[in-house]
């Protein structure tokens, strides 16, 4: 009985102190940027996190904005409704869909590669090597990541919400015939900036933080054996899919709740 | 110091795409006009219900948009909904005095837009003036309503 009791208490106190190791890592690395030399890291970072997910979220926002447009209309077109399509194609789109799957695809696209990269770093020592003559691996490799991560996912939200209605009105104008003035003027009747778009980004930068740091942590405090990097890499991209699954509600019930 | 100006205008390409994105969802999807207010003018108009009438829906004129709703308000004195619209100033002084105004929807459960439809009196509207004749909104349960107690008697 004792024995699953001090399991459980290990476990509680174990988890407990990762949650605390977490966040004052993130609160000694997040305010150390400002320097010419960690521009350029971040600038180096940027292209890595941001550029090269570029392809990825433009092939699947056009997917997602098509397939949207295509079961939309089969089911409005039974209301006499498909002219509503632009609007559910940009609500679902702006509101939701771009900042969660845009969040997905990142952490499985840039986030398992942070967590292995700092992961192997850490296996091979270099962390050690780099605190021994003095340079701050949090200033010199944690903090550019997570800059990176935290500006470049709204950036590729925007796009993959771009996209998204772009292939909407591929399949929705140009292939089921919905009139294309409707499509626009329906959008745009029902969208509204700050309530929507805006507030779209705001849950991405609250992805792209949370799951950066999901990811540069895992790597800075796994097990340096090469066990622990794989352990490692798919814990990253489960708990980030999971806490921006979560967040994702909270933050919907309390931009949307009380819209109606 | 010479650094790799590829990676930089990969990362400037990036930041531009993003900024256009937001311009377009701003512009484009949202709607959001530019220097709207020099070129267009105000009605208003109070309607006993407006059903599920919102800000930026639509003014038409024979099915043509004309302008959108900017504001809706309930009238203490009435209380009836007070509907502000814009309007393009093309239509300033063109408008009669006995214009109507209806709240329709489009398609069955489309949005609800507003309808004008000109009357024949020799006075106009101008900025800030009050369409009188109006059209309450088509709302479903008082009709079915209506359709149940005639059925009864």
């Amino acid at each position: 009985m004792t024995r699953y009791l001090t399991a459980l208490g290990r476990a509680t106190l174990d988890t407990l102190s990762s949650i605390g190791r977490a966040g004052l890592f993130l609160v000694q690395s997040i305010f150390c940027l400002p320097s010419r030399e960690g521009f350029h890291l971040w600038l180096r970072q940027m292209h890595f996190v941001g550029v090269m997910s570029v392809a990825i979220v433009l092939v699947s926002g056009l997917f997602i904005g098509m397939v949207l447009a295509l079961q939309g209309f089969t089911i409005l077109v039974g209301f006499g409704a498909d002219e509503a399509l632009g609007q559910m194609v940009a609500l679902s789109l702006v509101r939701e869909l771009a900042p969660v799957v845009a969040a997905l695809l990142f952490a499985g696209r840039a986030g398992s590669a942070l967590t292995a990269e700092i992961g192997l770093m850490k296996a091979t020592e270099q962390l050690t090597s780099m605190e021994m003559i003095g340079v701050d691996p949090l200033r010199r490799i944690v903090a550019p990541r997570l800059w990176a991560g935290f500006v470049s996912l709204p950036i590729l939200t925007v796009i993959f919400g771009v996209v998204g209605i772009w292939g909407g009105y591929l399949v929705g104008v140009e292939w089921l015939g919905v009139y294309a003035g409707s499509y626009w003027s329906n959008m745009q009747d029902s969208v509204n900036f700050f309530d929507d778009v805006l507030n779209g980004m705001v849950k991405s930068l609250v992805f792209g933080l949370v799951v950066t740091w999901i990811a540069v942590f895992q790597g800075y405090d796994l097990i340096p054996t090469s066990e622990g990097i794989s352990r490692a890499t798919t814990r990253t991209v489960v708990y980030a899919s999971l806490a921006v699954l979560g967040l994702d509600f909270v933050l919907t019930a309390l931009m949307f709740g009380d819209l109606g | 110091m010479k650094r790799n100006s590829w990676l930089e205008l990969g990362v400037g390409i990036f930041m531009l795409a993003g900024i256009l994105g937001l311009v377009f969802l701003g512009l484009r999807v949202s709607g959001l006009g530019v220097g709207v207010p020099s070129n267009t003018f105000t009605l208003t108009a109070n309607f006993a219900n407006i059903g599920g009438l919102r800000p930026q829906a639509k003014v038409t004129m024979s099915g043509v948009r004309v302008g959108q709703v900017t504001d809706i308000q309930l009238d203490p004195k009435w209380f009836d909904a007070k509907v502000t619209m814009e309007l393009d100033s093309q239509y300033d002084g063109k408008l009669s005095d006995d214009t109507t105004a209806a709240i329709l929807t489009s398609g069955l459960l489309g949005e609800q837009y507003i309808g004008l439809t000109v009357g024949g009196a020799p006075d106009m509207l101008h900025d800030g003036d009050v369409i009188h004749d109006t059209q309450q909104a088509l709302v479903l349960e008082d009709l079915i309503q209506q359709f149940v107690s005639n059925m009864a008697k």
